[in-house]
């Protein structure tokens, strides 16, 4: 009697289950109104996407410098005119900023991919190993390098200051090779921050006597400095890292961007202009409304009625106008009201509006993430002694942010896309510079061009903003309670 | 420590804000530069060109004003100004002139507190059509369906104008100008109006311009000029002699060609103008070689219109009412004597 003992091998999946066919049976076709749809949207991509390809990849015209480049002769009129583009990026990607000058913004940017990209990278890869850590180091070696190569020794060494002071800080300890506490290592808040301040103010009277323009910038940079410094003990490196990113970044970059001092010469705001004032207006923005929209929204359930009041009249006040009239407010009113001869920045004016306007609609979205953490949380972390400063940031703020990654993402989304309403105040963002090439008597009429290429500049930031979120929501898994 | 600091920023703006209250050629001379606020956005008037250096009729009369002033065109700060928002840069001081081709009316220079100096361009809206429609006159529009931008004196024109010959019209509105010239090409109406300097420089965007006219009639005046405060008049006279030099030597045929020879020029009407005779310069608070110093930098007032707007720039306007009177235009200067 023959007995099979091993089980046979089990069969290949029907070939109408497996590989492509199988895909495809699974994915586009797995029910009539599915392959209808699949049919549908087959047709609509086949309708529209070759004749915009046509138009925008193959019959474009990519040579040339004039406007004849992509006229008949030696172009095709009927292709996109990529030249246009080509001739105005430089004014499209700095404004105004002098040609001699530009290096600075690109020194800037460096340094924020370099310090910025290894926080992200490492926000990413927290859970890899030592070796995951290191290709983080990639980060600064390139900034640096990439800083020596391009710009020459004394920026170079500014990259390699700011790029390696978070490691320096988190292994040497200065708050304690400084003062000497070893017991106390953190110095209380209060403390750093006097301390801080004081050396700012010595440093500010210092060189206000030698007349330097930069005197302020300077001294805000030492105090910030010693700030982090003095907290830095026990600190890890990414959270140094990320303290410099906003507390002596800026500081850095307006010395940077705005000069007038250092053999940096002067570069006024009136000439900002192009992507690198619309990212700006969308990075400071972005960096004050996170922190004061937290702030709003504990006002907005604090206990105390001042404070819950200011904060509730506060919110409702700024969502209930619309961003253009805040912005005109500030452009246009404003000036009215200060004493003759008195000019607030135009630049300045926008950054304000723009951060107060999306700090409120910040400050609700955060809410609704306080709102999501059960009382019990409140209570254990009471229970455990903790004052109200620590029970947020330790218990509350870590789960209600988590919770509300999607929201905050699609605050700053719309934030970065509203930068273009400064159109309104006159300030020459990216689409204000293609408004007026396009007013230019030499290229009349390259509308098209002009708006598909401010669309795909928007999209490839949003979408690469928004990858960034998605990714972040997976690692910090915000559905684990 | 702090509270010194703030109180030592708030004492520094007040000084600062104590110093600019003066005239306005002291504190131009004193911060270096003329602050022009400009539109930005009109073809032929104020354009940045690829290089970010502006170009047109309303930047080179900021660049002359300049010259006049320092010896040297560039010493002009453009600032981009809106039109909801141009009124109250001058007022509050941010630009020292504004060219941004406003329409010279009663209500702006009784209202606003700011002097007109005269005009720079006589403009007027105009209407095209396409060629196939027929039309020869604005007159035969009855009926028609018009692009028009919105928010514009171009709007109420058009009604003013539709309303007093008892015809109708069907309105089709847009946010920007290129949109509505785009509109106005796919043949979704049949006029597009806007001031004939606009309408020219359209037409060669358009898929077939020859296809397109322009309508002989001329609906509105616009006489677009530059405009300064009017509590300084020591200011508003050295913007507008800098208009009348430009025009003087275009009438004497000085150019920046011939401005070196024409020093040694008998002609008393040169001596004058160009300071080898008299202090008129001086009157002004400027030095004697002042048009001298216009006319060698940024040129005469011919010369302006035809590398900005004239027949071989893509506008390819006529001088029509921006000759000089006695060439067939109302373009007329007082003397300098």
């Amino acid at each position: 009697m023959y007995v099979k003992r091993e089980r046979s091998p089990s069969l290949p999946p029907p070939r109408s289950e497996a590989g492509v066919v199988g895909w495809l049976r699974a994915n586009l076709f797995s029910s009539w109104p599915n392959a209808l749809m699949t049919l549908a949207g087959l047709a609509l991509l086949l309708y529209s996407l070759p004749p915009f390809l046509k138009w925008a990849v193959i019959d474009a015209n990519w040579l040339g410098d004039s406007r004849e480049g992509c006229l008949p002769p030696l172009g095709d009129a009927a292709g996109a005119c990529w030249v246009f583009i080509k001739v105005r990026l430089g004014l499209l990607m700095y404004g105004f900023y002098p040609e001699a000058e530009r290096w600075r913004i690109d020194l800037a940017g460096i340094l924020l991919a370099a310090a910025g990209g290894q926080l992200v990278a490492g926000s990413l890869l927290r859970a890899a190993t030592g070796r995951g850590r290191r290709l983080t180091g990639l980060f600064p070696l390139a900034g640096v390098l990439l800083s020596l190569a391009l710009f020459g020794i004394l920026p170079g060494l500014v990259a390699c200051a700011y790029l390696a002071a978070p490691d320096i800080l988190a292994r040497a300890r200065p708050g304690r090779l400084l003062l000497g506490l070893a017991h106390r290592p953190q110095l209380h808040l209060a403390a750093r921050l006097g301390l801080a301040a004081g050396a700012g103010a010595a440093l500010a009277l210092g060189f206000g006597a030698a007349g330097q323009g930069l005197a302020v910038a300077l001294s805000l940079l030492a105090a910030s400095l010693i700030f982090i410094a003095l907290g830095a003990y026990g600190q890890s490196a990414a959270s140094v890292r990320f303290s410099l990113l906003l507390g002596v970044y800026p500081v850095i970059c307006y010395a940077l961007l705005l000069g007038g001092g250092l053999d940096l010469p002067l570069v006024d705001t009136d000439n900002w202009g192009g992507l690198f004032l619309t990212l700006v207006i969308a990075g400071v923005g972005i960096a004050t409304s996170l922190p004061v929209g937290i702030l709003l929204a504990l006002g907005r359930r604090s206990r105390m009625p001042v404070i819950k009041a200011l904060s509730v009249s506060f919110i409702e006040f700024i969502r209930g106008v619309p961003l253009i009239s805040v912005l005109f407010m500030a452009s246009v009113m404003l000036p009215l009201t200060l004493p003759a001869g008195m000019h607030v920045n135009k630049l300045l004016r926008a950054l304000v509006g723009v951060s107060l306007f999306y700090s409120a609609y910040m400050a609700e979205v955060v809410r609704g993430g306080l709102q999501a953490i059960p009382r019990g949380q409140y209570e254990a972390a009471e229970a455990l002694g903790l004052r109200y400063w620590r029970v947020m940031r330790l218990v509350i703020l870590p789960q209600a942010l988590r919770l509300v990654i999607p929201g905050i993402t699609n605050t700053f989304l719309g934030l970065l896309k509203d930068t273009t309403l400064v159109a309104v105040i006159n300030l020459m963002d990216i689409l204000g510079i293609l408004k007026s090439a396009l007013a230019d008597t030499r290229w009349l009429g390259f509308t098209k061009e002009a708006y598909v290429f401010a669309g795909v500049v928007f999209w490839v930031i949003c979408f690469g903003l928004s990858r960034y979120s998605m990714l972040l929501e997976k690692r910090l898994k915000p559905g684990r309670n | 420590m702090r509270f010194k600091t703030a109180l030592f920023v708030a004492l520094a703006l007040c000084l600062a804000a104590a110093q600019a209250i003066g005239g306005t050629l002291d504190d131009v001379k004193k911060k270096g530069f003329v602050s022009a606020g400009v539109s930005g956005k009109v073809p032929g008037f104020s354009v940045p060109d690829d290089k970010g250096f502006w170009l047109g009729l309303d930047v080179d009369f900021c660049r002359a004003v300049a010259a006049a002033v320092f010896d040297d065109p560039n010493k002009v700060k453009f600032v981009p100004v809106t039109t909801k928002e141009r009124f109250t840069a001058l007022q509050t001081g941010e630009i020292d002139i504004l060219s941004r081709n406003t329409t010279w009316t009663l209500q702006r220079d009784a209202e606003q507190g700011l002097e007109f100096v005269g005009t720079l361009f006589y403009d007027g809206q105009g209407f095209m059509v396409n060629k196939k429609l027929g039309v020869k006159s604005a007159k035969d529009l009855n009926g028609a369906s018009i692009c028009i931008q919105i928010g514009t004196t171009t709007e109420m024109n058009v009604s003013d104008y539709f309303a007093a010959n008892g015809m109708k019209y069907k309105p089709v509105v847009f946010e920007s100008a290129d949109e509505a010239a785009v509109i106005y090409d796919s043949g979704r109406c049949d006029v597009y109006t806007t001031d004939a300097s606009g309408l020219a420089a359209r037409r060669t965007t358009l898929s077939k311009p020859e296809d397109n006219v322009i309508l002989p009639e001329i609906i509105s005046k616009e006489p677009l000029g530059p405009a300064v405060r009017q509590s300084d008049g020591q200011w508003v006279d050295i913007v507008r002699w800098t208009l009348f030099v430009l025009l003087n030597a275009e009438e004497l045929g000085v150019t920046s060609k011939n401005v070196d020879q024409m020093l040694k020029s008998e002609n008393p009407d040169v001596k004058r103008l160009l300071g080898t005779e008299g202090t008129y310069g001086e009157m002004l608070g400027l030095t004697k070689d002042w048009a001298y110093r216009i006319i060698k930098h940024v040129g005469n007032y011919g010369e302006l219109f035809e590398k900005n707007v004239g027949p071989n720039t893509a506008l390819k306007l006529e001088r029509g009412l921006n000759a000089q009177w006695n060439k067939g235009g109302i373009m007329y200067a007082p003397p300098v004597r």
